[in-house]
């Protein structure tokens, strides 16, 4: 008796617990079912819709950073062209092959793989569903006909906040924090460092790394440390570990530079600028190359400043740097490109970099 | 100086808070794995509480009564029926990053929170949030009660020796739920404490792990409160002496200090750094009359 019990009360806490993590919107599958038999009813079951959908990594959907921007690429994408879009969001690393290899089997013509650390399960994935399309974002997987990964020069928008820094601040020290020490990090880091030099190699760039990228509390207490040792103005590249970086810039009264979204909103005096990566513009394009049948299978390809895969926001406050920032840092990105200079993507690089005259 | 020292505090205080709350659950014979869970509804509810009344200190209390309600589901499942601990904490985790999730999402449309307006920091000797004089207090409390009162005696006696406790007339399911209710109180004001006391708001996942930290803090104190306490600032101080160094230059691997914690407290189950004895019959329940 009572044993039932127990297995009754385990399997319905499982089962909503489920349920509830799934997270996934039922009015979006709706949209999607009706709108397909919207078209198929027009085109008289000629056509079905275009599927895409994407795994998120651990930062998850909301993460108000690069998975909402590919997120958002996937709705502009069903807007455009009536695609039926969809999310499956990764709770571990262990979920990310079996995430991808569910949206594959489930019919999705391109399956979107978000982060860096997807790279491996992409590979994997990929070699089990030939007949889909499959995208890395921020990693790259090579010599697959039907994976194409999209890489961005984080290095030359991360160049300009740098710049912005370097201007804005007035104590001569400036932060940087960073999420996990991976290679597309580091490219955020050597271009902010760069940057600085650029505008005054005197100023100096304290640099953190949590080693989270969910972790809010460790990005604050980074950034009170950061603060602490006199430096005004932090640029983080740290997903929602960085939501604790503009709180304490919001609490201690000194500026924050946000990442991948226009971060402008958690603290509009505060946040002066926001290191725009536009993996949105990425999903859509390449999803919508698939959809025509152009997919570019088994390229690499790379976004940065001339392509406006990477910039500044449009919610840069101008007014709290002096008058003269955005026409030097206009000069940079321009000089950038037209391939004049040539931006660092590693500590190592960075070393040895030079100043260029433009 | 100063910096380090507010860094630990700011890292400890929710580990100490929530092991003293484990440490109700564990003494009473009853583990308790779920306090990452119910750290993460505490969170969750003192935001949510906050940000529909306006009022942040009613949003602490909503955090204990959650911590309450979701440890009820622990106490019924492990005790009233009992069923495997770990396998109901296990669920109880998962069950609780869902349920913060979907709710979080009905409440806000990006998921997380808008700022909310947090508990004022206090200004004097420096600056630092209530909270972490509140968790000194607790332990101060927590250690008087179980070591110098008829009731923390009774709690201690139905986790080592339960059917010695019941021939005595104890309530061994009583003493239990006690236990565990409290560690529900316990956990979910240390979420409080790291949403609207160090944070002012609510994320996704924000607790990330700090359930289980506070878990291995209570092992590597031995139980104690006072051992507990010192474990979660030694672990504090790992963390914000790594942060600290970093900022001056000086590159430590951040996942060595991440497994640190976890490490110490393999070597103090191991018996290297002292041995650490859990309650005798935590794990077991009670069957009464069965020999």
């Amino acid at each position: 008796m009572s044993r039932k019990w127990i297995a009754g009360i385990m399997a319905g806490l499982l089962a909503m617990a489920v349920l509830a993590g799934c997270g996934k919107s039922a009015t979006d599958q709706q949209g999607g079912q009706s709108q397909q038999q919207s078209q198929q009813g027009s085109a008289e079951g000629e056509k079905k819709p275009f599927k895409a959908a994407m795994a998120t990594d651990v930062g998850g959907i909301n993460d108000q950073s690069f998975n909402a921007s590919a997120w958002r690429g996937l709705q502009k994408l069903k807007e455009e062209i009536g695609a039926e879009v969809n999310y499956v969001e990764s709770k571990r690393q262990e979920d990310y092959e079996t995430n991808l290899a569910t949206l594959a089997d489930q019919g999705y013509n391109i399956v979107w793989g978000v982060g860096f650390l997807m790279t491996n399960a992409i590979g994997a994935v990929a070699d089990q569903y030939p007949d889909t399309y499959f995208g890395l974002i921020d990693g790259e997987v090579q010599g697959k006909p039907n994976v194409v990964s999209v890489l961005f020069n984080e290095q030359e928008g991360s160049f300009l906040m740098g710049v912005f820094a370097a201007k804005t601040t007035k104590t001569g020290k400036v932060g940087f924090v960073g999420g996990m020490e991976l290679p597309v990090i580091e490219r955020f880091e050597a271009g902010f460092k760069a940057g600085v030099k650029a505008v005054n190699p005197n100023v100096q760039v304290i640099t953190v790394y949590t080693g989270e990228f969910n972790d809010p509390e460790k990005g604050k207490a980074a950034a009170l440390n950061i603060y602490g040792q006199g430096a005004d103005v932090i640029f983080h590249a740290s997903g929602k570990t960085g939501e604790g970086v503009i709180q304490a810039a919001k609490e201690q009264n000194k500026f924050a530079i946000g990442v991948d979204s226009d971060q402008n909103h958690l603290a509009p005096e505060h946040v002066i600028s926001s290191m725009m990566k536009r993996v949105d513009v990425a999903v859509l394009t390449i999803s919508k190359q698939a959809a025509e049948g152009n997919f570019p299978g088994g390229q690499t390809v790379v976004l940065g400043l001339k392509d406006n895969g990477v910039g500044w926001s449009d919610t840069t406050l101008w007014d709290k740097m002096p008058p003269d920032t955005k026409e030097v840092a206009t000069k940079w990105a321009e000089a950038i490109k037209a391939g004049k200079v040539t931006v660092p993507s590693t500590r190592k690089e960075l070393e040895t970099w030079q100043v260029p005259e433009i | 100086m100063t910096i380090i020292i507010e860094s630990t505090l700011r890292y400890a205080m929710p580990l100490i808070i929530a092991a003293l709350g484990g440490m109700f659950s564990e003494l009473s014979g009853v583990v308790n794995i779920a306090l990452e869970g119910i750290m993460l509804l505490g969170s969750f509810t003192a935001v949510a509480v906050a940000y529909l009344t306006g009022n942040t200190y009613l949003g602490v209390l909503a955090a204990m009564v959650g911590g309450v309600a979701l440890a009820s589901i622990h106490a019924v499942v492990s005790i009233r029926y009992k069923a495997n601990q770990v396998v109901s904490g296990t669920a109880i985790n998962i069950l609780a990053s869902g349920v913060t999730t979907m709710l979080a999402r009905g409440l806000w449309a990006e998921g997380g929170s808008p700022p909310i307006q947090r508990i004022p920091d206090l200004t004097w000797p420096f600056r630092i949030t209530p909270f972490v004089p509140l968790a000194f207090l607790l332990v101060a409390l927590c250690h008087w009660f179980v070591y110098y009162t008829p009731m923390g005696l009774r709690l201690r006696a139905v986790g080592e020796h339960p059917k010695a406790a019941d021939t005595a007339g104890i309530s061994v399911e009583r003493m239990r739920y006690f236990g565990v209710l409290m560690s529900g109180v316990l956990a979910g004001l240390a979420g409080a404490g790291l949403s609207v006391g160090l944070l002012s708001g609510f994320e996704e996942g924000m607790t990330n792990g700090r359930g289980f930290i506070a878990l291995a803090a209570l092992i590597f104190g031995k139980w104690t409160p006072v051992g507990a306490c010192l474990a979660a600032l030694l672990f504090g101080a790992a963390t914000a002496s790594q942060t600290f160094m970093q900022a001056l230059g000086i590159q430590i691997p951040a996942q060595f200090l991440l497994m640190a914690p976890y490490i110490l407290t393999m070597l103090a189950l191991a018996g290297v750094v002292g041995r650490s004895t859990p309650p005798a019959s935590v794990g077991i329940p009670y069957e009464k009359g069965a020999s």
